[in-house]
């Protein structure tokens, strides 16, 4: 901007303010009601999804998933697409630092006078593409390296099944398709084929350990168990 | 003839500067008749009416005191009163909510600080005792959890207002590059306090979280070894997090909300930029 657009913004401005009503009672009254909400937000948010503690931390595993706040979950994916060991270092450090060395230059980049969204093509673009982006990352990083993911084609019949043996934490011990640990538990990917579905059943009621009993899902919730049970046993 | 009236009923004669009494005449007409039940009753009103007239002067008194000395009387009249431009609307109140949010990660967390013990060893107990035996404890905790999402969604949808109405541009870029610092520090509060429940997935989080510092060039393993404290991840750790998120990014963005607001209160809110080209016409007909 040069020195005439300068005070030319200044001069509209100061007559846009005079014209406007003020701080007080006007906009703290806005500004209140919006406190009231966020407040209200917060406490409906803390009660309704409560605060729950996992397992302790154990430095011992390596089995853990690691997951992030949700709000990282676009870093988490960058790390998950670019793998090679050699630029690592983009993803993790390069890519943020970048974003962030660009964000704080904004105003020293986008030097356009113009304020109305419509008069900065350019601007807009860029902001769209990098929310977009980031949606793309979040969205991706929220379903891919979820913990409890079982990416086997299953029949419609069988998904839900499917999504009970996945929050089961079923792959801690086996390996089911592509996903889970093969051990110490057997691949169940086509446990089908090798257990009749009542054989199922009863290991899963009474199993060897250290595997633990499914008992108390069955007393709980006889559907999920009876959903788990059908998922389990046409994986032929 | 009017008896004459008890020492301390008669009315004193006005100061300078002091209002006349209000109920005075009221008082002197209770005792016309000297019966002392209604003498008594008048006493106890004229008692009561300068009592309240005291009172209502001390408030008065303490701002006049407090002003006397401070100074801050137009200040604040300034900010209270300054007009916001025309137009101003409801996405101007996501700053203010923002702070808001904040407010309520500060009240929370020192409530949360008076059970939490920073060590490893005790930090899953003292979390475990909030949320089984505190009273309220469960609720509070999850007012700080998810207070901390809504403070990354209102910085974010803040961020994204004074983006499209071109808020950042002259005379407030230094406001934007405030703004942007104060997203990295929510962003790295949020990093330090999720470690701290110290349950596996806040534990492996932060592990992976350090490792990604370490990965950086030059400075990254200084600084992973910082946050560490040390080269491994041990009870030094939890202890460093844990006063990084109370102490010291807390203490930053405190000082820069306030350069935040006092460049606010200094520069004005922005006008919403589609109100621009509609008042120029206005004021070019006007001058004509």
């Amino acid at each position: 901007m040069n020195k005439q657009e300068k005070e030319q913004y200044l001069r509209e401005y100061s007559i846009l303010k005079s014209q406007g009503k003020p701080f007080f009672p006007y906009a703290v009254f806005k500004d209140g009601t919006m406190a009231c909400i966020t407040l209200a937000v917060i406490i409906v948010m803390s009660i309704v999804l409560g605060a729950e503690l996992g397992p302790k931390a154990d430095p011992t595993t390596t089995s853990y998933t690691p997951r992030p706040e949700w709000y990282f979950f676009f870093l988490f994916e960058l790390l998950r697409v670019i793998k090679p060991p050699s630029v690592v270092f983009i993803a993790t450090i390069g890519i943020p630092t970048v974003c962030m060395v660009l964000l704080i230059l904004l105003p020293f980049i986008d030097r356009n006078p113009e304020r109305h969204p419509a008069r900065r093509p350019v601007a807009m673009l860029t902001a769209v593409t990098v929310i977009a982006l980031m949606t793309y990352l979040t969205v991706e990083g929220a379903l891919a390296g979820a913990p409890g993911k079982i990416t086997l084609k299953t029949p419609p019949q069988y998904q839900a099944g499917k999504y009970v043996a996945a929050e089961s934490g079923c792959q801690g011990c086996h390996k089911i398709g592509e996903n889970g640990n093969a051990g110490p538990g057997p691949n169940l990917t086509h446990i089908g084929a090798r257990l009749p579905r009542n054989a199922i059943a009863r290991t899963l009621v009474n199993p060897t350990a250290p595997m633990p009993s499914f008992v108390a899902l069955k007393k709980k919730d006889p559907k999920k168990f009876n959903q788990l049970v059908d998922f389990l046993a046409q994986l032929k | 003839m009017k008896p004459p009236l008890p020492k301390g009923l008669t009315p004193k004669p006005p100061r300078p500067g002091s209002k006349p009494a209000k109920n005075g005449a009221r008082a002197n007409g209770a005792s016309v008749n000297g019966d002392p039940k209604a003498l008594k009753k008048a006493k106890k009103h004229a008692k009561r009416e300068s009592l309240k007239t005291q009172a209502l002067e001390v408030p008065i008194a303490m701002v006049g005191w407090l002003d006397e000395r401070t100074g801050g009387g137009p200040f604040l009249r300034a900010f209270l009163f300054r007009k916001v431009p025309k137009g101003t609307n409801w996405y101007y109140t996501l700053g203010s909510a923002t702070l808001f949010a904040f407010v309520n990660q500060a009240v929370t967390g020192v409530f949360l600080a008076m059970y939490y013990n920073p060590s490893t060893t005790q930090a899953y107990g003292s979390v475990n005792h909030i949320i089984n035996d505190v009273f309220l404890g469960e609720f509070v905790r999850g007012m700080h959890k998810w207070g901390s999402t809504v403070m990354v969604v209102l910085v974010f949808l803040h961020m994204g207002r004074t983006f499209f109405f071109g808020a950042y541009k002259y005379p407030r870029e230094l406001n934007w590059i405030i703004g942007v610092v104060l997203l990295i520090l929510t962003m790295a509060m949020s990093f330090t306090g999720y470690l701290l429940p110290f349950d596996q997935r806040s534990f492996w989080a932060t592990v992976v979280g350090v490792n990604i510092n370490a990965s950086g060039p030059i400075l990254g393993p200084y600084l992973a070894d910082f946050l560490r404290g040390g080269a491994e991840f041990g009870s030094t750790t939890l202890s460093r997090f844990y006063a990084i998120h109370m102490l010291l990014i807390p203490g930053l963005i405190i000082a820069l909300i306030g350069a935040h607001l006092y460049l606010v209160s200094k520069l004005g809110t922005t006008a919403p930029p589609w109100l621009k080209a509609e008042k120029a016409r206005e004021l070019a007909e006007e001058e004509i």
